[in-house]
């Protein structure tokens, strides 16, 4: 039952929270064509969609400055998209294509973009931590107000790499915003069937963070969150840990049967869902109504189709070019 | 230079010429630092680092956690940051603690990122036996990492490859690993006065013979010397090839030695299954079978952990008699 929907509060800019809206929506269309696109062929591999997720992505990405870096996982292209990596070249990427933005190497779990920081798609629970806290420690001895955003899912809240990772940003006081989106499951693993503590703000605080939880399914409030974050992390005052609770809406991955999770479970969080609860407070603030959404889903998906188009169109890499990138092609 | 001025040389420890490289480099860029456990106030775990902090600061000199991955990898955002990490691992044992940074992000990311994201780090660390440190100290696992594509494996073994090598891996983009052995900490030798930066590209003789190839690198290079000695007293001269970096291998000068003397031994005191021996025996068998006279000979480490006990040890890793041995069987056709 959706009971009916608050208007938004005053403070919020209508059109703000249009663009909000809008980028969610983005991120949920590419991703529904991308499980389509897996369904015929087109993408293989592993595919982990960000359903339900949106409202994460897109707080955060609000607050991410030209400076920064983006450090995430095999679940980003709602991440990439968001930073400003071109549909076309994320779509191309997940076709294999050379004209991918890791030229097809790397695939839907290792998008790449110089030019946006963008440093991965790190399909290593856990991996993607050290190389933000490093990222940090670059912007803080160059005297740079950079920071290094770095996401991740509960799961990789067990691994040793987030406990080193988060001490040692803690004690040399690193820019860097820790972001982890918990969806409250590592594949079938339930957070209380992993984590012996589960408040995991906890765990940060143990290592002294400022540190905070969230509604991942309020935009709004990740927004709010991501920028209380980024204004302590720029100002010099460490780093920072966020936990998003959300809920991912599909399978893990495209191999997934969901064992552990019954369709009832799913579908009343789907009923809670960020586009949904968000388009409704929209429409009762009067921001949003059937001829606008019609427009907006339209102009969406006239882009997706072009990215599938140019995906489509793209070329393999030559196989000659096989073994390019192993090692820099400029040597000093 | 001048070359017909006879160059000034002097004698230099390992160690002191490993830390001339460190010193130079802290000194000429401002973006290169050092960052490992007990890099600082410590003055390094072979003191290699002693003073530094004082003079750099705790900026740059870096004593970290004990989070091998951590700082590993931050060694790798920083490299990506614009920055020109050194990161000191203890030993290589300990490396594997960092081998998910090394292995799955350092040598990845220019590859995956389809050529945009390169990692210009250096990671140095301590390896080899020989000092009864046990078998969780005392091992030869850049041969792991010589597995790695996207990784270059660097072993200098002589103090002019300890003081040059450094400069080299610093200005190279990618990632670079370098080797030191233990046992060559407190060894002397001689380095020229203006001594600077060494290619990482090449394989060196380290001495000319005709008779037999002894091919090694790091640690075994002053063992292979040594039964080159004794074996020229015998009357068969060996030449002595030292790889210098176990990746990319330098197949031509490799190929070369073997196309001179028909015969080659190969000490590596990593061990023999699936080690750079059994690699450099494929290629020379690939590239070279019919120069050969003899199979190919290996002394290398026995199979087992690098155990304790002093007469253990020396029975686990090659020995300068086992050297000899081997080479005389090549060149005499038995034992
Ligand atoms: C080190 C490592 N171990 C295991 C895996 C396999 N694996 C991939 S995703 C995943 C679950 C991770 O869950 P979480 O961190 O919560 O992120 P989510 O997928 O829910 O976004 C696992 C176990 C892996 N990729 N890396």
């Amino acid at each position: 039952m959706i009971t009916a929907a608050e208007p938004l509060p005053d403070t919020v800019d209508g059109e703000h929270a249009l663009v909000l809206f809008t980028q969610m929506l983005r991120v949920r269309r590419f991703e529904e064509k991308s499980a389509e696109m897996y369904s015929k062929g087109n993408i293989r591999g592993f595919l982990h969609l960000y359903i339900g997720e949106e409202a994460v992505g897109t707080g955060i990405m609000q607050s991410v400055a030209p400076q920064d870096a983006v450090v995430a996982t095999y679940r980003e292209h709602g991440h990439a998209l968001l930073r400003g990596i071109p549909m076309n070249a994320v779509m191309a990427e997940m076709f294999g294509k050379q004209e991918g933005c890791s030229r097809g190497r790397g695939g839907s779990m290792h998008l790449f973009d110089k030019a946006t920081r963008f440093i991965g798609g790190n399909a290593i629970v856990g991996g993607g931590l050290p190389v933000a806290v490093g990222y940090a420690l670059a912007a803080k001895m160059r005297g740079t107000d950079a920071v290094a955003w770095c996401i991740f899912g509960e799961g990789a809240m067990a691994e040793g790499e987030f406990h080193e990772s988060l001490n040692l940003a803690e004690l040399w006081q690193l820019p860097v915003v820790f972001c982890c989106e918990n969806n409250f499951y590592a594949m079938g693993t339930a957070l209380d069937r992993s984590e012996s503590e589960t408040r995991l703000v906890e765990k940060a605080r143990s290592y002294r963070l400022d540190a905070e939880v969230v509604d991942g399914m309020d935009v709004l409030a990740t927004e709010a969150a991501a920028r209380r974050a980024a204004d302590s992390a720029r100002s010099g005052n460490g780093p920072y840990f966020i936990e998003f609770q959300t809920y991912r809406f599909k399978a893990h991955s495209m191999f997934d049967a969901e064992r552990y999770r019954s369709k009832e479970e799913v579908h009343e969080h789907e009923l809670h869902g960020p586009l949904r609860t968000f388009a409704a407070r929209l429409s009762a603030s009067g921001l949003l109504d059937d001829d606008k959404r019609a427009t907006l889903e339209a102009e969406i998906a006239a882009e997706i189709e072009a990215a599938v188009a140019f995906a489509e169109a793209g070329t393999p890499e030559p196989v000659d070019d096989l073994t390019r990138f192993v090692y820099s092609e400029v040597q000093p | 230079m001048n070359s017909s001025e006879p160059t000034a040389m002097r004698e230099i420890t390992y160690r002191e010429a490993a830390r001339e490289a460190l010193h130079e480099a802290l000194t000429n860029d401002e973006r290169v630092f050092l960052m490992g456990e007990d890099v600082g106030r410590y003055g390094g775990s072979y003191a290699v680092s002693l003073g530094f902090l004082e003079e750099f600061g705790p900026e740059r000199i870096r004593d970290t956690p004990l989070s091998e991955s951590a700082f590993v990898g931050a060694g790798i955002g920083a490299a990506i940051g614009g920055m020109r990490p050194i990161v000191e691992v203890m030993t290589v044992n300990f490396s594997l603690l960092a081998a998910d940074q090394i292995i799955n992000t350092a040598a990845t990311y220019l590859h995956m990122s389809g050529g945009q994201i390169n990692v210009p780090l250096v990671i140095r660390m301590a390896t080899g036996g020989g000092l009864q440190l046990a078998a969780q100290h005392s091992h030869s696992l850049e041969n792991l990492y010589a597995h790695i594509p996207g990784l270059k494996v660097l072993t200098p073994a002589t103090v002019e490859d300890v003081r040059g090598m450094l400069a080299t891996a610093l200005a190279d983009p990618d990632p670079v690993l370098i080797f030191e052995h233990i046992l060559l900490y407190n060894r002397k030798g001689l380095l020229a006065e203006q001594a600077g930066a060494v290619d990482i590209d090449r394989a060196r003789v380290r001495r000319e013979g005709t008779h037999v190839s002894l091919i090694t690198y790091g640690g075994s290079l002053w063992k292979c010397m040594e039964a080159a000695e004794l074996l020229a007293q015998q009357g068969i001269e060996a030449e002595v090839l030292d790889l210098r970096i176990l990746r990319p291998l330098d197949d031509e000068s490799i190929i070369a030695t073997v196309s001179k003397t028909h015969r080659a031994v190969i000490v590596d005191e990593g061990w023999r299954s699936g080690g750079i021996s059994a690699e450099i025996t494929a290629r020379i068998h690939e590239q070279a079978f019919y120069e050969l006279d003899l199979p190919v000979q290996r002394v290398c480490a026995v199979e087992v952990p690098i155990p304790y006990a002093k007469h253990l040890e020396d029975a686990a890793l090659p020995q300068v008699e086992e050297i000899v041995a081997a080479a005389k069987k090549v060149v005499n056709g038995h034992d």
